[in-house]
């Protein structure tokens, strides 16, 4: 982002990189009708992860619009969106946002901790108290080793999306049969 | 990771929902849990599975059941899983009929 002016420099993230596994977890995965306990293993890969900031937020907003409107869930990987916010947020952002009719969906991690074992927490200045992820966008193959990384080191930034579909289409490509 | 044969269609902090949980725990039962929303009229996944949108609602694959109020749940799982049951916890996790 150029805005002329500086933005808060994060420090380097320190996130798994091409060609290493991503951490597995468990947390409610949401969709516009219900949540249950979800392994990222358990989901068909390719698997596009995006590491949002909390519904509500403009960043979240605009990054699942813009997703939505790339068609992101045709390209033939499982895309799961992640935030600190509870299934019931999760919930409004799928209506506020007409999500619903994409194949998007949400884990919930309100303490962070995926967030802490990727690597890429964001501790917010002025919400005592509060951790998130940093903005981020890994793209997995099957086996969960990392084809694309990417993660802010200012805050706020978005995704690179024609990087993130690049990846992603390459990923469905080599995992292809 | 092997997928329980039962789903329970549940609210969060739903006592009627809790005393089917009960019930589940002391048959030793594996069981998913599909949380859905206060509103009644979000809850289409439940009206597909019961026909109604009252919760709880278990689906058990083991039997084909399809079940909905938690009086009738709970007696349910005590005909088939309980003590003089027609299955048991271990017969349902291997994928016994």
């Amino acid at each position: 982002m150029d805005l002329g002016f500086e933005v808060v420099d994060m420090g380097e993230p320190d996130h798994p990189t091409e060609g290493e596994q991503a951490p597995d977890f468990t947390r409610p995965l949401v969709d516009d009708e219900y949540w249950e306990d979800v392994a990222l293993s358990e989901l068909d890969g390719p698997v596009c992860l995006v590491f949002y900031s909390m519904d509500g937020a403009f960043p979240g907003t605009y990054v699942w619009s813009e997703m939505r409107d790339r068609g992101f869930d045709d390209l033939g990987a499982t895309v799961v969106g992640l935030s600190i916010s509870t299934p019931y947020a999760h919930k409004r952002l799928i209506e506020d946002n007409n999500l619903g009719e994409t194949d998007f969906r949400f884990f919930s991690d309100p303490a962070n901790a995926v967030a802490e074992a990727y690597g890429i927490t964001n501790d917010l200045d002025g919400m005592t108290g509060i951790t998130e992820p940093r903005p981020a966008t890994f793209v997995l193959d099957d086996d969960r080793t990392v084809r694309y990384a990417w993660a802010a080191s200012e805050w706020p930034d978005l995704p690179d999306y024609d990087d993130l579909e690049t990846a992603v289409l390459e990923t469905v490509e080599a995992t292809d049969g | 990771m092997s997928e329980p044969a039962i789903t329970l269609y549940r609210l969060q902090a739903c006592p009627f929902c809790e005393r089917v949980v009960r019930t589940l725990d002391e048959y030793g039962l594996a069981y998913r849990s599909r949380f859905v929303e206060p509103l009644h009229s979000k809850r289409d996944a439940v009206k597909r599975e019961s026909g109604a949108r009252t919760v709880p609602v278990i689906v058990d694959d083991n039997t084909g059941v399809t079940m909905a109020e938690s009086a009738n749940i709970v007696s349910y799982l005590e005909e088939t899983y309980g003590e003089n049951g027609r299955l048991t916890a271990e017969t349902a996790a291997a994928g016994g009929s």
